[in-house]
């Protein structure tokens, strides 16, 4: 009696299921599914069922791979197979500075390799902290005929003789974006590669180059490619060479100027201005080397519609940059040096009501004798000024508990919040108390904060307000801090939303590392180094969690880099 | 080690590590981190204070061990010195921010056994490097005064400083000023009469 009950109940379950399936085709569940862009989104869709899952797989044409190693590249071709974009990121963070050895690994090549079997027709590829190499730049460039986009960020181990490779083969370029990067810098005339009869760049990013390139090729490029909405020179183009490129480019959105010094008559000032301000389309200015008050007029009028202004290469003062963004009305991104001082800043705080992101960096980072540079009055001026902040990166050699409570009440929206205070394991400067209070208040007050680096003393306390407040943290960084293990148990034990920690010289040890076992498996990736953490902690994780990629070395600094749930495992050479 | 096993270490013996390949070992930033012959050395982290004090980089202070701890100060001690401490404060090696950029270049002499450096930087004006050119070359110049039969017509010591611009022309010193110029020198020669003698500047 009951059986049959039961079997009739399945049935009609079965005959619902199938009348839904049949009257919701694949093909539209794929072509609304080809809407959705955000790749978490896309993770969640494939999770629904296995009809979403395959649905999605068919229709994603962009993969986001946040670890190299968290997965091979045979892995992701057999599950997505209409990729035409690529973004790949590598080295752990702390490899800008110099933290991470070399070889570390994150080479590109197997990736090329695959892609140019699976995905031919790939069109993009954006690669962050990864390794690559020249023979890599000219396999890209002979394997795809229909690639598009390169973006490099932070990548190392190849030359301008690669980009070479990548200007003379490929003929549907649109953009090239060398952003900072450890390139060979041989020579410039990479660019004198890109054919005569090429036309479609879009954007051209070479501002981190420092070799001569060949003017009248630039020029004649700039001309032909009458699409081209960035572009990012040099140093070595000056203010001359700069008017004569923008007369034939005024459709420019994104400008970085060369040298922003040069002796110049009036005449050739005032063809410099028109051309400037004939960029009706300009919303974001960088470049601008050694910029100063005699010839920053020059742009005031082209920066009516200005977003984002990159000062990060200019050592303005303060009364230039006051005079500067008095121009500058519609700013939301600012980047200064701390050469502007806190008067500098006041003068954002009261000429851009608009800012949602600051970054201040220090101008003289390893120099002990300067005594200049940015105080925390200079953080508070902005945030009275700027409500929508809500970025901030700011470097300064002294910082109080009180005035970060300030800078949090008067900018509540805080997702980025990054603050360091250059001297390590330095105190409130006024009260000499720990800074635990400061930061105390941004995960207190910033509901929505995402990432957070601390610096300054700091005691467990930090940590364990930010275990317990910060919901929404994502990404934690810290250095010089906490007093032991305690600290770094708090942030395991809190803070659902964790996804990258790193950590270098703390006191925690193999008790906080195995702490966390259960949270790495949702983690993109854990570092630390210089900490207390011994081998034997490193292999008992290792063992309790063989799903992890586990890497600790020895030697000075030794270090522990944990990457994230694996499917793959990392192929290193040895090093 | 297929990728679906998901092992560790890349020398993975059948016991799942390797614990050579995994022993702590003491050696300064860039050296090789795996002895390939397996030899065990002292697994001691370092001391804060000698973090501080390590010349990175400097074989000298490969001696320096000691149990690795942190000591956060209580009260407000002075704090640890920048410069010695490897990546910190957290800034991006390249490029250089809101830094002058040295500008050495190759002074060469012809006839001069070796050749010398200067940092145009170091300049504010023409005279001071041109002073400063005959300074470090004066030496050379009296040897060649006294090998140079052609030398000895000369009456005193003429030079015609001159450079080669980007466009490959030959320009007589002194006509731009000084700041713009820097940007366009390309090779800084001396001409004496007319006999060259070439300091060659090549771009660094």
């Amino acid at each position: 009696m009951e059986s049959s009950e039961l079997k009739r109940s399945k049935d009609s379950v079965n005959s619902c299921e199938s009348a839904r399936r049949s009257s919701f085709p694949d093909e539209v569940l794929e072509r609304v599914l080809s809407l959705l862009k955000s790749h978490r989104d896309r993770s969640s869709v494939s999770l629904v069922c296995k009809d979403w899952y395959n649905a999605e797989r068919w229709s994603r044409t962009h993969v986001f791979i946040g670890n190299c190693y968290s997965v091979s590249p045979e892995i992701v071709a057999r599950r997505f197979p209409r990729i035409r974009s690529v973004t790949l990121k590598g080295k752990p963070r702390f490899s800008d500075f110099n933290l991470v050895p070399e070889n570390w690994g994150a080479d590109i090549h197997a990736w090329l390799v695959v892609f140019a079997a699976k995905y031919p027709f790939l069109e993009e590829l954006r690669l962050k902290r990864m390794a690559i190499s020249d023979e890599s730049l000219e396999f890209l460039a002979v394997s795809f005929p229909n690639f598009k986009a390169l973006s490099l960020l932070s990548c190392d181990g190849f030359s301008t003789n690669g980009l070479a490779a990548i200007a003379t083969h490929c003929k549907n370029l649109t953009e090239l974006d060398i952003q900072e990067n450890g390139i060979d810098d041989i020579g410039g005339s990479w660019l004198s590669c890109f054919p005569e009869s090429f036309t479609t760049l879009e954007v051209l990013n070479f501002a981190n180059l420092t070799s001569d390139i060949n003017f009248d090729m630039l020029e004649k490029l700039v001309g032909r490619c009458k699409s081209m909405r960035v572009l990012k020179l040099n140093r070595s183009v000056s203010l001359e060479q700069l008017q004569r490129l923008l007369v034939n480019a005024p459709q420019l959105a994104e400008l970085g100027t060369g040298l922003f010094s040069q002796e110049l008559t009036i005449r050739e000032y005032e063809e410099l201005e028109s051309a400037l301000s004939n960029c009706k389309n300009m919303h974001t200015l960088s470049g601008l080397w050694d910029a100063t008050g005699m010839y920053l007029p020059a742009l005031y009028l082209a920066c009516t519609h200005l977003t984002f202004l990159n000062l990060s290469y200019a050592a303005l003062q303060s009364v230039e940059l006051a005079k500067l963004l008095a121009h500058c009305p519609q700013l939301k991104r600012l980047w200064v040096l701390d050469s502007v001082e806190d008067k500098g800043l006041e003068a954002v705080g009261l000429n851009c009501p608009l800012l949602e992101e600051l970054r201040v960096f220090p101008a003289d980072p390893f120099d002990n004798e300067i005594v200049h540079g940015v105080t925390e009055a200079g953080f508070v001026a902005v945030s009275f000024g700027c409500p929508r902040l809500h970025y901030v990166l700011y470097f300064c050699r002294q910082m109080t508990n009180a005035a970060v409570a300030t800078i949090v009440q008067n900018c509540p929206d805080f997702t980025h919040f990054r603050l360091c205070i250059m001297n390590p394991g330095q105190p409130d400067y006024l009260t000499n108390e720990p800074m635990d209070e400061a930061f105390g208040a941004v995960v207190k007050t910033c509901t929505k904060l995402q990432r957070l680096s601390v610096s300054g003393l700091l005691t467990d306390l930090t940590f364990e307000y930010i275990g317990r407040y910060a919901k929404n943290l994502e990404t934690l960084s810290v250095a010089f801090a906490g007093r032991s293990d305690w600290g770094m148990q708090c942030v395991l034990g809190g803070c659902p939303k964790l996804r990258k920690l790193e950590i270098r010289d703390c006191p925690f040890g193999n008790a906080a590392l195995l702490s966390g076992l259960e949270k790495y498996e949702s983690m993109r990736s854990l570092w630390m180094s210089a900490c207390n953490v011994t081998m034997n902690g490193c292999r008992l994780l290792a063992r309790e969690m063989p799903r992890l990629n586990v890497e600790a070395r020895g030697g000075m600094p030794h270090h522990l880099s944990l990457l994230s749930e694996m499917l793959g495992t990392r192929q290193t050479e040895n090093y | 080690m297929s990728p679906e096993n998901g092992k560790l270490l890349p020398e993975t013996d059948a016991g799942g590590l390797n614990f050579k390949a995994t022993e702590l070992t003491l050696g300064l930033p860039g050296e090789s981190r795996v002895t390939s012959d397996g030899v065990a050395k002292l697994g001691s982290k370092r001391g804060f204070s000698e973090t501080v004090d390590l010349s990175l980089g400097d074989n000298k202070d490969s001696n320096k061990l000691g149990q690795f701890q942190i000591n956060v100060p209580e009260a407000a001690k002075s704090p640890v010195s920048k410069a010695q401490v490897v990546g910190w404060p957290p800034v991006r090696g390249y490029p250089k921010r809101g830094t002058k950029s040295c500008k050495y270049v190759k002074v060469a002499v012809d006839g001069a056994p070796y050749l010398r450096k200067v940092d145009l930087e170091m300049y504010n004006t023409y005279q001071q490097l041109l002073t400063s050119l005959e300074d470090m070359f004066s030496c050379f110049t009296i040897r060649n005064y006294l090998n140079d039969k052609k030398l000895e017509r000369v009456n005193g010591i003429e030079y015609v400083p001159t450079y080669e611009d980007k466009d490959g022309d030959w320009m007589l010193v002194g006509d731009v000023p000084w700041h713009s110029s820097n940007d366009t020198y390309k090779t800084f020669k001396r001409k004496l009469n007319e006999e060259a003698l070439y300091m060659k500047h090549p771009r660094n």
